[in-house]
């Protein structure tokens, strides 16, 4: 019987042993963790790069991007993707030096119920800011009607929603709201997850969404493409340059065309509040973060390939997916920045 | 004769060898749940250093809950948690056991046995479900009929009090006392299932009513299995997660009133570990599930010294 056992599981040895040599042989495996907000361009990109190198296998966990920085600091995976930039503390604590790779862009709307009124509000950045801080407490109030002239807005008490997860959508909504008033920067800051001064906690985009849907007079926030594709109500906002603008793809592009000239050479830049007429104010980079020395050769090499693949021909798939491309100038600028990776 | 007997010897033998296997086996599965419990415990408590040494005790005192200051304080996540599981007991005992005795002493077989499948179904709902239920259809409910109804019927009371916006702890307490209906239900039917028949025979012989049978011969009879039941229910209720996150507004704010959000212990920590970059962060998370734990283990122990002494009470009366 023990016989008979140890030689299944000698044959089994075997053939698990031939399997994975055999696999070695036809396929780089190269894994990523990390954001889950670009997960659905990723997954594009890593299935439609399979049929350009099908000698390569990208796996791709989205477990948020707290846990991608953890993981490529602790260097079980080949890289990370983070919703939020590094800080120079956990830049130095990974083991090598780390590059930030922006690969496209999201835009984050902030979305409204009140019966009558259609989608198009519009709002002042500093007003988001103080119905947030609990400053505004009516639909009513003056400094929103105002910008609302022939809109029926009703004397109700303003209910907001907010993320309870934490999630790279709040740290760029509240990246926003620091930039737009001192008073969120002194009492709340931005952050992953913060401490709200007022409202209801939603999980998720769909959290967030559900208790907006389903209570009268709330606003929250949620990811562009979120609210595209749910048909969500979302406001205009008057930007830092005084101009009104929708959230679209377009509008967020316009966002980082405008922040080019003073990009940094590690692409670590907020791109909220940019100036300029078409800029949309709640925008964000996400990025990919690999080491600028790479381990593996083969695996370096092949993971440049698929950066440089990205660049061109991944790029034109973003907006389909209701992502914000890379504007040309910066497309540029990380080309450059894929060349300086070594294996 | 001794043939016989020498085979019965070299049986006896061969099953002695078996039996010492089977002994060394289910020792090592039973010391190995102390080992992974003692692996936890040390991993846990190594994990969560850096916010045991920055706020030691303060930690369980602490009402405030800011990553971006890193002021990490759990009593509104204890709160939440403690009344959330606590009410919904209190309301799913009463219902539970009542339905138990339906199904156990008062529905024809049939009806009984149709009632028992139904509420095991329930038991094996995942909670997401219950979530989106709780989301899509009962908070709605809530803000818009039993909200404003509780509010003007016993609005004097400080827990029916503010706006009413459905997510709430009382929708927590409500969603909870669903999810652990099922197991206290099935448990205390299997508990009043092994009541004698002899004890309500006695009881009906001394001219007992039903109602009267139930109460005197069979509930105190299955007394400790209920309890253990209940108890049961309070640890699903306690480290329940995914329901409660979605219904109950994830608000770090301790109030009286059943209808302003709260937060509970497991559901922070699902909604705020992914993302938790900053060290200090990941740590305050872990020190609150270190809680989670003890505060279970506590609530385990308490519940053991309960039955402990009510058996020995229940014993006593019997030598009475």
């Amino acid at each position: 019987m023990l016989k008979k056992i140890s030689k299944s599981l000698l044959a089994l040895a075997i053939v698990a042993a031939a399997a994975v040599a055999g696999q070695a042989h036809a396929e780089t495996l190269i894994n990523g963790a990390g954001a889950t907000f670009p997960y659905p361009i990723y997954s594009k990109w890593f299935s439609e790069y399979a049929k350009v190198d099908p000698s390569v296998k990208f796996n791709y966990q989205s477990i948020g991007s707290g846990g991608g920085i953890k993981q490529i600091t602790a260097q079980t995976v080949d890289f990370g993707a983070s919703d939020a930039f590094l800080s120079d503390e956990q830049l130095k604590a990974a083991p090598g030096k780390l590059i930030h790779i922006p690969t496209v862009m999201g835009a984050v709307v902030v979305t409204y119920n009140i019966p009558g009124v259609p989608k198009g509000l519009k709002l002042k950045v500093e007003d988001v800011a103080d119905i947030f801080l609990g400053k505004i407490t009516k639909w009513n109030d003056p400094r929103i009607a105002d910008d609302n002239p022939g809109v029926k807005l009703p004397n109700q008490p303003i209910v907001v929603v907010h993320r309870s997860d934490g999630s790279g959508t709040t740290n760029i909504f509240t990246d926003f709201l620091s930039g737009v008033s001192a008073e969120w920067t002194q009492k709340v800051g931005k952050g992953t997850s913060v401490k709200w001064p007022i409202g209801l906690g939603g999980k998720g985009n769909e959290g967030v969404a559900g208790q907006v849907k389903n209570t009268n007079y709330t606003i929250g926030y949620v990811e562009l493409a979120y609210a595209f594709e749910n048909k969500l109500p979302f406001a205009t906002l008057k930007n830092k340059s005084g101009h009104w603008v929708e959230p679209s793809i377009k509008s967020t592009s316009a966002a980082a065309a405008a922040a080019v000239k003073h990009m940094p050479a590690d692409y670590r830049i907020s791109l909220v509040n940019q100036p300029g007429k078409d800029a949309y104010p709640i925008v964000g980079f996400t990025w990919l973060l690999v080491y600028e020395q790479q381990k593996d050769k083969v695996k370096g090499k092949k993971l440049v390939e698929f950066l440089h693949w990205e660049l061109a021909k991944g790029q034109k798939m973003a907006s389909a997916l209701l992502y914000a491309p890379l504007p040309e100038n910066v497309e540029k600028m990380v080309e450059k920045t894929i060349k300086t990776i070594k294996y | 004769m001794s043939d016989v007997t020498a085979s019965h010897r070299w049986k006896i033998e061969k099953g002695l060898s078996g039996d010492f296997i089977f002994k060394a086996v289910t020792v090592l599965f039973a010391f190995s749940i102390l080992v992974i419990l003692m692996l936890m415990l040390y991993e846990m408590v190594s994990q969560s250093l850096p916010s045991l040494r920055k706020f030691g005790g303060h930690f369980m005192t602490g009402m405030d809950w800011d990553a971006v200051q890193e002021q990490f304080g759990a009593l509104p996540f204890i709160y939440g948690s403690v009344i959330s599981s606590v009410l919904a007991l209190l309301l799913a005992t009463p219902l539970a056991v009542g339905t138990a005795l339906f199904i156990t002493e008062i529905a024809p077989r049939r009806l009984g046995g149709f009632a028992a499948s139904l509420v095991e179904l329930l038991a094996a709902i995942p909670s997401v479900i219950y979530g989106l239920w709780g989301i899509l259809i009962m908070t709605p409910w809530l803000q818009q009929t039993a909200q404003p109804l509780l509010q003007k019927y016993l609005g004097f009371l400080p827990f029916f009090q503010g706006p009413a916006y459905g997510v709430s702890m009382l929708a927590g307490v409500l969603i909870l006392m669903i999810m652990v209906v099922p197991i206290i239900t099935s448990i205390t039917k299997e508990v009043l299932l092994a009541v004698p028949r002899s004890q309500r025979e006695a009881a009906i012989a001394l001219g007992a009513t039903r109602w009267e049978m139930i109460r005197m011969a069979v509930l105190p009879y299955g007394k400790s299995g209920i309890l253990g039941a209940v108890i049961l229910g309070l640890g699903r209720a306690i480290g329940e997660t995914m329901a409660v996150t979605m219904v109950i507004g994830n608000n770090p704010k301790i109030s009286l009133s059943l209808f302003s959000p709260a937060y509970t212990m497991p559901s922070v920590i699902a909604n705020e570990f992914a993302e938790a970059s900053s060290p200090l962060h990941s740590a305050a998370l872990m020190n609150i599930g270190l809680l989670l734990l003890v505060i279970t283990l506590i609530i385990n122990a308490l519940a053991r010294l309960l039955l402990w002494s009510m058996s020995r009470g229940a014993a006593r009366g019997a030598k009475l």
